[in-house]
């Protein structure tokens, strides 16, 4: 049996507190409801569980979490899986802005828009690659300093279409890892001496993996999402500071 | 042709080598992890090239037969006040190279430096002096926020306080080793650090790149780092240790972040980063999440909430010149302790013009940090802990006269363990085992010997802390904490005094 909780009346530090205590006693699934701006749900739990959300979690959803998979059904602010570990989060609306920031491992599913400075810093480590994929379209400097992992964007699921895929500076002083999106973008758009690429063979196999998934999540069509083609942006180096100095 | 590269030409260093001396045992050679020592195996014998000499001494304290001496190189320029060889030479280096200056440790411009302008009182006659050998002397420091006021209530004739008090840090002696992080150190330092700083009941800093699984043990005694660039940075490591260190800013190089060169992500520091081999490891300028005092907020109690109020949260700036400010700022976001690095503050590597030219000085910093908690009435409501150019335990009593609760040392700690100085940390190349991971110069600095020289140079630094504040009549650090009474200045101006509240030596 799930523990379901109204948290309405409480503080985020008692919400966790209350999941912290339940988790010892070896509750494994949970059902948030009454959700309103809590702040860091989640924050640094290191469990294999299941929690629902229903509301709009606040600040730093499961930030440095390592296992639980969150699923929610609303919107998210900012930060939503700051520094996570493992685990996976699958956002039933939009995310704020810094989504997955320092991600280094676990999933993160939207199904809407996202803000400014999504992605930002993931990085990649032996078999850990994190997975961020927005259904929407995202704001500036989309997966900036990038180091690992993979971003796909969709573009399909928005409020803005009149607005551009992404906004500028996509993958500025992006040294690792790939981002994918379907359609297109201007070189513009892009940060310094980056250029879009198209799929290989390998790129596509890996996508259709990852989005079969997120779509399973959502209960969308995979042939749907695949109907357009993608292009993949990648790092010109993974040493952005190698000829930077004078000894 | 090739073009010829000026900077080849005007070598820093000259090698002496005392032929009458030399039995060509080619120890210098197998030293000198800049090759600035060849054996030439054709004419069997020893040859020098100065321009790779980067005055680290190695070779010349392991010459068995002492036949090697390091100088400054005696070819000058013609002398000029404003075109020092400094300046030509960088410029050399740029035009050959066109690049960034890069360099190491901290400031190396000869700003004025105010603990040299700050003098201590001593009693005579009328108050008499404490001697720490016959009588209790406490340098037992708490780091954290105090309360406001206590309430004390009595339990069945006893009495106690009502309310608990939230956690704080009991060091023994206030003076931390600073963050440097493994990576930038070796990993024998990091083993040193941490087994000195459990014995002397201090704590150690592990700096941004992670905490290597040897050092868990270590965790009362930790501090661990949260830099932007979040390297090895996961639950267990938030827990390891009783602090953790949100990294703004860094004296040695305000307003850039930190990177450390791919060809220093070897295998082993590879894991503790978590980050693929020989990739560039960047800490960007800015946190991305961190734009405002509220966004700060939000990752002191993001990290406050993933470790469950168990740990303290610290927040490290660089002075710079609205340092009070921003301090203020720190405080009321909710971090435990303020981390104040000075513009002489250290660096594995730092682009030179950083080092030498932003930041402002750690004790015109302290001062005027501690004078504005003061007045805004939140002093208690942190420590302050203070770094950069400490270089003598009477750097520290100043340095806490002024008003720091404790501070950092980082450059004094790495010349305890045989750094000479030469500001090459940036190659990975240390002759001296310190700040290198290459394996076979690690070996040259044993963890053992590490630990013993660091934790000799604070056991000597406490003892004489002992005695000057013994000879103020004072018994307790605490009670010197800001106490700018003991403080005289000398040659300084009324602006610099006012600044710092001291009065002038004769006042």
């Amino acid at each position: 049996m799930p523990l379901e909780l109204e948290v309405f009346p409480f503080h985020y530090s008692q919400v966790n507190k209350i999941i912290r205590e339940n988790l010892k006693k070896g509750e494994r699934e949970f059902i948030l409801r009454g959700v309103n701006g809590h702040r860091y749900l989640l924050a640094g739990v290191s469990a294999d569980i299941k929690v629902t959300i229903y509301g709009t979690p606040g600040l730093d959803l499961g930030a440095f979490m390592r296992g639980p998979v969150i699923r929610v059904f609303g919107n998210v602010q900012d930060g939503a899986g700051n520094t996570m570990d493992e685990g996976k989060i699958v956002i039933h609306g939009m995310a704020g802005d810094v989504v997955g920031y320092a991600m280094r491992g676990g999933k993160i599913h939207i199904y809407g828009d996202v803000g400014y400075r999504v992605g930002i810093h993931m990085k990649a480590y032996m078999e850990k690659i994190p997975v961020l994929i927005i259904g929407g379209k995202a704001g500036d400097f989309l997966g900036e300093y990038m180091a690992g992992g993979v971003i796909i964007l969709l573009g399909m699921h928005t409020l803005y279409p009149e607005r551009p895929i992404a906004g500028l500076f996509l993958g500025t002083g992006m040294h690792g890892g790939v981002i994918y999106i379907r359609g297109k973008i201007k070189e513009s758009q892009l940060g310094l001496g980056l250029k879009p690429y198209p799929l290989d063979g390998s790129d596509e196999k890996l996508l259709e993996g990852y989005l079969k998934e997120y779509c399973e999540d959502f209960g969308l069509e995979l042939s749907e999402v695949l109907k357009e083609d993608f292009i993949k942006i990648i790092p010109y180096t993974h040493r952005p500071y190698g000829k930077l100095y004078a000894y | 042709m090739a073009t010829p590269q000026w900077s080849k030409f005007f070598p820093d260093f000259y090698i002496e080598r005392l032929w009458d001396k030399c039995i060509k045992c080619r120890r210098c050679v197998s030293e000198c992890s800049y090759e600035a020592h060849i054996w030439d195996s054709k004419k069997k014998t020893l040859l020098e090239d100065h321009s790779k000499c980067v005055g680290c001494h190695r070779c010349e304290a392991f010459c068995p037969t002492k036949a090697l001496i390091i100088k400054r190189h005696p070819s000058d320029f013609r002398e000029h006040a404003l075109w020092t060889p400094w300046f030509i030479k960088n410029i050399y280096k740029q035009a050959d190279q066109g690049g960034v200056l890069l360099t190491s440790t901290g400031c190396a411009l000869p700003y004025k430096n105010y603990f040299d302008h700050l003098v201590l009182d001593a009693c005579q006659v009328t108050n008499p002096p404490i001697d720490p050998l016959r009588e209790p002397m406490e340098l037992r420091t708490y780091i954290g926020p105090k309360p406001e006021s206590l309430e004390i209530e009595e339990v069945n004739g006893k009495f106690r306080l009502k309310k608990k008090l939230p956690p704080l840090i009991r060091v023994e002696a206030p003076i931390l080793f600073a963050a440097m992080s493994y990576g930038a150190i070796s990993l024998h330092v990091h083993q040193g650090l941490a087994r000195a700083a459990r014995d002397l009941g201090i704590l150690y800093n592990t700096g941004e790149g992670g905490l290597h699984a040897s050092l868990y043990e270590y965790g009362p005694n930790t501090i661990v780092q949260c830099a932007s660039g979040r390297f090895g940075l996961h639950v267990d490591y938030l827990n390891a240790g009783v602090a953790i260190e949100i990294k703004i800013g860094q004296g040695a190089k305000p307003g850039i972040g930190g990177h450390l060169p791919g060809e220093k992500v070897t295998e082993e520091i590879s894991k503790t980063r978590m980050i693929p081999v020989g990739s560039d490891a960047l800490s960007p300028a800015p946190h991305h999440d961190i734009y405002s005092i509220e966004d700060l907020r939000g990752l002191i109690f993001a990290l406050k909430e993933a470790t469950e109020y168990k740990k303290l949260v610290f927040v490290k700036i660089a002075a710079v010149h609205n340092v009070a400010a921003i301090a203020s700022g720190i405080v009321r976001a909710g971090a435990d302790a303020v981390v104040i690095d000075g513009l002489k503050g250290g660096t594995g590597a730092a682009p030179t013009m950083f080092r030498d030219n932003i930041g402002i000085p750690i004790e015109l910093a302290i001062s005027a940090v501690d004078k504005r908690l003061r007045a805004e009435g939140i002093r208690h409501r942190t420590s302050i802990i203070a770094s950069g150019g400490i270089r003598c335990s009477a750097d520290v009593v100043k340095a806490i006269a002024l008003g720091a609760d404790a501070v950092y040392i980082g450059t004094a700690a790495l010349i305890a363990v045989g750094c000479t100085m030469c500001q090459r940390c940036f190659t990975g190349k240390c002759p001296w085992g310190i700040a290198t991971n290459n394996p076979e110069l690690m070996k040259r600095l044993p963890p053992e010997v590490a630990y013993e020289k660091i934790y000799n140079l604070v056991k000597g630094w406490t003892h004489e802390i002992k005695e000057m504040l013994g000879a103020m009549g004072i018994n307790s650090i605490e009670s010197l904490k800001g106490n700018r009474d003991k403080l005289r200045a000398v040659g300084l101006t009324k602006e610099e005094m006012e600044i710092l509240e001291v009065k002038h030596a004769g006042e």
